[in-house]
């Protein structure tokens, strides 16, 4: 019912369709950029979803890192998923979006525990929080990564190899 | 930071676990209030983050972490392990951080 109330209700969605797919499309492709070059930047601080990493490193210290992001999508991308609904499939407009925040809490994970060497156990949870329901609820996500970050303590030779195997 | 070392995995690295005390938990329930909602009202229209709901869920994390560690401390414990953290909503615009994990004195 949903689905033909956003297609025949022209006018004001149509206007909010075109605004949200520009300015949509643009943060999107600034947003991705910007993860980008962040994940460059942690490219040798893997984190992991595994409880060790390298058992012959010894740990130095260890702390929790959290890192969080609440999206919401916009209204194009709310209005091709309507018309996805109507024929099934996978709704790719979604999947971006939470990709872009998954990665985002991941990278503010990292950033808020930036010296550590690694980042073990990280847990992704995802949790919908919509501020009204019915029609005009609209997606809402938060996505929470956290992870236990590690220090190695220094062995000379072994870590300095350690630290650029591939994960 | 807090003098007490939080990990999520089973064991702090480094060191060795002496004493169990078993599970410590701290909970929030957080509702947000209605400037934020109507900002993001607004933000909706262009999608993208919600800047105020990240601050208000990462404030109510901290708070959740803060109680767990307090009851934890009287515990005696100094390091908790194994955190997790859970997020439900309970009321329409109100959910509650939910953080448990197990306190522990190591060596």
């Amino acid at each position: 019912m949903e689905d033909f109330l956003v297609l025949f209700q022209l006018g004001l969605p149509l206007a909010l369709v075109t605004l949200g797919w520009f300015a949509g499309a643009t943060t999107e492709r600034r947003h991705y950029l910007d993860i980008k070059a962040r994940e460059q930047k942690f490219l040798n601080q893997p984190a992991l979803s595994s409880k060790q990493y390298d058992p012959e490193l010894r740990v130095r210290e260890a702390e929790m890192a959290c890192g969080s992001v609440v999206v919401s999508i916009d209204h194009f991308k709310r209005f091709m998923s309507a018309l996805r609904m109507l024929f099934g499939g996978e709704i790719q407009s979604y999947a971006s979006l939470i990709d872009r925040a998954r990665r985002e809490a991941i990278l503010r994970m990292k950033e808020s525990a930036p010296d550590a060497d690694a980042y073990l156990n990280m847990r992704l949870q995802t949790s919908s929080i919509s501020s009204s329901t019915g029609r005009e609820a609209i997606g809402t996500v938060e996505v929470l990564a956290y992870a236990t970050a590690v220090k190695f303590a220094p062995v000379g030779q072994a870590e300095a190899e350690s630290t650029t195997h591939e994960i | 930071m807090r003098g007490l070392i939080l990990t999520n995995i089973d064991s702090v690295p480094g060191h060795r676990i002496v004493r169990h005390f078993g599970l410590v938990q701290g909970s929030t329930i957080r509702a947000k209030h209605v400037g934020t909602d109507f900002l993001a009202g607004l933000k909706n229209i262009v999608g993208g983050e919600l800047k105020g709901y990240t601050d208000l869920l990462q404030e109510s994390r901290s708070e959740a972490t803060s109680r767990m560690v307090a009851q934890a401390r009287e515990l005696g414990a100094n390091a908790v392990i194994n955190v997790r953290f859970t997020t439900s909503s309970v009321a329409q615009g109100a959910s509650e951080i939910l953080c448990y994990g197990t306190a522990v004195v190591v060596d």
